[in-house]
């Protein structure tokens, strides 16, 4: 049947790029950085298959815990940023209509797409000895000599909770924006107090929203490295720099693909983990951002 | 009756903006009465059922529930209690959390609260479904289980906001009769709002018939379907003939009146502001239409009419008639016996009523 | 809107603070940045000197403004090729899987499907160093075969161009899929019925239906690989898109070019996120 072979044509020739982008970006690479991981160099382009590069991370304190430190500190960044976005989207969703509604939503986005970097260049004007802060501190005599309040651990929070609110705060708009106002109603008829209504209506609804939200924003924290770069300075030991330092400046490949597939495990664990504890899948969560 | 009525309303008003959705409304319904609330989609009724529940607040005016104002009282304390135009029942919970949830807000133990549940679920005839979830449930189940949630707390006053209205027709009929009865089984005060005249019909003891944020008349569904004070009430409830007339002679309640096309009618004066020599609006229910074969010969208003159609519709069958003499059209309910069941298009009927069967309104 | 839960004035007060707070704390960093932008000072930081425009047009060392930085200039052009051809790959590839993962049904497609959204949970730093082992191992092996050099695939404005379109398609292929999945495609059969072939009925009917996602799909395509940063650093060869050069001036210190690069950046961010918000909007 002529029509048949013409539509399979077709198919194979819309599969045809997909396939191409697929393979040769992400799964050949990636199955390339494995290898590479695996590598132990033993002499000049001359390696052997084993885990030395893993091991090297369990036995170096200053690896393991740069790795745990980014952990606690992106699960910390997701926690602020979920409760300080939460408000502000409940605000959005739910308190405001019509135009109100859209011209706040708006001034939420229009921050994120401008690039990280001159948000980050913003925090730090704001943040460094001779910025902003410590001038207006000194001006109203708060403080006699100049502060610093960049590089240090809160500088790191600031940054990441400003560069991730968006992926909170649109997901969150979403789902408490699809809450029936006459459930809440309901609720406060049936003889709630507010935060009975809070606790046993609005967040089970906003659940799936508020899952997405933290996945996007945890990810985002763990693979950022232009905020605990510049905010952090050269002692914000996260990892990405770490990763950065071995394949740049150190030029060990090896040790590098290992350190990012550690990297890209604990961020897969962790998405794995926040699906099934939420029973969501992957493409309605990834939908909602 | 002596005893305080469950609800009462003192000239209670609403204004949003520029615009008055409820003018100084006062009633009172008694214990145990099904009251509803009838008008069509606009008229203000939602408006007066989310004051009663106290999602608004009155501009003005006093409400009153067992006698105790409760405008200050916020609707999480009121003892009233709604059931939502979409059941709003709560999808994150199963049927059991849905019914006991006003329970758990009181803080009653967790024995006493599924016991209730359990107790109010089999009074409407769905006992042991605590565990499932909402979206188990058919539609009517669904209804059953928005009341149960309502009355597990025996509230003195239960709204309900056009419930049915979701629900598909077979299922409404249905319905009609079996919120009745949970009305009754119950023993509580139901205020009901709806624009479907023939639920508030059916199910009521008293109606009160909303328009443009008054009410146009309250009164039991045979009062207002036989004894309607206002144009609007008469051509709102049930089905009406409508022609436009002059008033030729008052003669205490008795009307003569002429019609644009000439006819003269004898009719019941059914409102104030009937004058003669203006211009009046007369009612006649298709279903006070008689059909003849020959031409009556009592009082009444009558003539000969030609078949314009035959709308068969089983039991509603209708007739459409063109009165020979004015020219009117005149809509008669086609009666079940068969007898006429040979009229065609283009065939002559004579057609009677009795006078106190034409209602007639002052034209404002 | 819920009206009918009355909250004390207190409690409305504080929330509303809160909310402005929030949009205090939003606005803060991008209008410190627009400010001193204009600061006659040669650092991007208190005291206020007064104002100038010199960060846009000054031409006399210290004050180089914006227009007269050629090494700027030289990667604003950059960025804006790269950006160029990621939007186009991006929008081209994401309407072909927009069609496959719509139209068709065939064994795999979940698998796929699943495997398409990866690059979004994949960290960016991560999508770029795998892609530079790949293509080094690749040229590696292609140069010892045939004693030839492969600098496409060595880091470089390729490499960046194919970092970038790696995860950016997924963009393009959701927001076109999106369209596509509301099209009736009882419009398509009857192009068909009256007589129009089956290329000619989607390039009639279909892709007209799908202009404005695909516009708005390139556009978010632009603006994600103009401040595309973490997938470029790891990619970058001798030629450094925009956001490359600003973190290198950025970690030496510089003076309030830099801000003045930024005004302009987040003028044209803001114009073009619009440009997309409208196009989305069209579809409607």
């Amino acid at each position: 049947m002529p029509v048949t072979d013409r539509s399979k044509l077709t198919f194979y020739l819309l599969l045809a790029p997909l396939l191409l982008w697929l393979v040769t970006l992400i799964i050949l690479p990636h199955v390339g950085m494995f290898i590479v991981s695996l590598r132990e160099k033993v002499g000049v382009r001359e390696y052997e298959t084993s885990f030395a590069n893993y091991a090297v991370f369990f036995n170096e304190p200053l690896y393991w815990n740069t790795f745990a430190r980014t952990a606690y500190m992106s699960i910390a960044s997701t926690v602020l940023t979920l409760l300080i976005g939460f408000p502000i989207s409940y605000y959005i969703a739910k308190l405001t209509r019509g135009r109100t509604k859209t011209t706040l939503f708006l001034m939420c986005l229009i921050p994120f797409w401008v690039s990280e970097l001159v948000r980050t260049f913003g925090w730090m004007i704001l943040l460094r000895e001779t910025g902003v802060f410590s001038g207006v501190l000194q001006y109203v005599g708060l403080a006699d000599a100049p502060v610093e309040m960049l590089y240090n651990d809160a500088a790191i929070m600031v940054g990441l909770v400003y560069t991730s609110m968006l992926f909170m705060v649109v997901p969150l708009v979403t789902t408490l924006d699809s809450l029936d106002d006459s459930l809440i109603e309901a609720g406060y008829d049936l003889g709630a107090s507010g935060f009975a209504i809070l606790r046993e209506i609005v967040i089970p609804h906003a659940m799936p929203g508020i899952v997405s939200g933290c996945i996007v924003v945890f990810m985002l924290s763990l693979g950022n490295y232009l905020t605990p770069i510049l905010l952090g300075g050269k002692d914000s030991l996260w990892f990405t720099g770490l990763i950065y330092s071995q394949f740049i400046t150190r030029f060990n490949w090896e040790l590098g693909s290992a350190f990012g597939f550690l990297l890209l495990g604990l961020s897969s664990l962790i998405v794995f983990v926040g699906l099934k504890l939420s029973r969501q899948s992957l493409g309605k969560t990834m939908a909602q951002t | 009756m002596t005893s305080t009525p469950d609800l009462e309303a003192r000239e209670i008003s609403k204004s949003f903006d520029d615009f008055k959705a409820v003018k100084d409304i006062s009633f009172t319904v008694p214990q145990g009465t099904f009251f509803s609330i009838l008008g069509p989609s606009g008229c203000g009724k939602t408006t007066l059922l989310r004051m009663i529940a106290g999602f608004q607040k009155p501009t003005s005016g006093d409400l009153l529930i067992k006698g105790r104002s409760v405008l200050d009282v916020p609707p999480n304390k009121r003892q009233v209690s709604m059931v939502f135009q979409h059941l709003a029942l709560f999808p994150m919970m199963n049927i059991g959390a849905n019914v006991g949830f006003s329970l758990r807000q009181r803080g009653v133990n967790k024995s006493d609260i599924k016991q209730q549940v359990e107790h109010v679920l089999e009074r409407v005839g769905l006992g042991g479904v605590a565990d499932r979830s909402v979206s188990s449930l058919s539609g009517g189940q669904k209804q059953r289980v928005a009341i149960a949630r309502c009355m597990v707390l025996e509230p003195d006053v239960l709204l309900l906001d056009e419930p049915l209205g979701a629900l598909d027709l077979k299922l409404r009929e249905h319905m009609k009769i079996e919120l009745k009865q949970l009305q009754a089984e119950f023993n509580t005060t139901f205020v009901y709002i709806t624009h479907d005249q023939s639920e508030a019909l059916v199910m009521s003891d008293q109606i009160a018939v909303m328009n443009h944020g008054v009410f146009e008349q309250v009164g039991t569904p045979k009062e207002l379907y036989y004894a309607p004070q206002t144009a609007f009430v008469a051509g709102f409830v049930g089905e009406a003939n409508k022609f436009v007339a002059t008033v030729e002679s008052i003669a205490g309640n008795a009307v003569t009146l002429r019609t644009q096309g000439g006819r003269s009618l004898q009719g019941v004066a059914a409102g104030a502001g009937l004058a003669k020599g203006t211009k009046a609006h007369v009612f006649v229910r298709p279903e006070a239409v008689r059909l003849s074969r020959s031409a009556p010969q009592s009082a009444g208003n009558g003539g000969e009419g030609i078949v314009q159609n035959v709308l068969f519709n089983g039991a509603n069958s209708q007739v459409m008639l063109l009165d020979q003499l004015s020219g009117a059209e005149i809509n008669v309910a086609l009666p079940q016996t068969g007898e006429y069941r040979d009229l065609v298009k283009g065939g002559a009927v004579h057609f009677w009523w009795e006078t106190e069967q034409t209602r007639v309104y002052a034209r404002d | 809107m819920i009206t009918g839960i009355p909250q004390s004035g207190a409690f409305r007060w504080t929330y509303r603070a809160y909310v402005a707070l929030f949009f205090i704390f939003l606005a803060l960093p991008l209008v410190t940045v627009c400010v001193f932008a204009f600061n006659d000072s040669v650092f991007p930081s208190l005291p206020w000197n007064g104002f100038t425009w010199a960060w846009f047009f000054g031409d006399t060392a210290p004050h180089i403004g914006v227009f007269h930085e050629r090494p700027i200039l030289r990667s604003i052009v950059t960025s804006g090729v790269v950006a160029f051809w990621v939007a186009l790959l991006a929008v081209a590839v994401g309407t072909c899987n927009a069609f496959l993962f719509v139209r068709y049904d065939f064994r795999g497609k979940s698998v796929l499907y699943i495997l398409m959204l990866l690059p979004l949970i994949i960290p960016g730093i991560i999508l770029g160093i795998s892609i530079l082992v790949f293509s080094s191992s690749v040229a590696n092996t292609l140069e010892d075969a045939t004693g030839l050099w492969f600098d496409g695939l060595r880091p470089g404005l390729i490499l960046v161009v194919l970092g970038q379109f790696s995860f950016i398609t997924t963009f393009a292929t959701l927001v076109i899929s999106a369209r596509l999945q509301k099209f009736d495609f009882s419009l398509e059969e009857a192009a068909l019925n009256l007589g129009a072939t089956r290329w000619g009925a989607v390039r009639a009917v279909t892709l007209p239906f799908l202009y404005p996602a695909m516009g708005a799909a390139g556009v978010v395509a632009v603006l994600m690989s103009f401040e595309n940063f973490n997938t470029t650093l790891m990619l970058v060869g001798s030629d450094a898109p925009l956001t490359i050069t600003m973190f290198d001036r950025l970690k030496l210190g510089s003076t309030p070019v830099l801000n003045a690069v930024s005004l302009l950046l987040i003028i044209v961010s803001a114009f073009l996120g619009l440009a997309s918000l409208l196009l989305q909007k069209r579809e409607k």
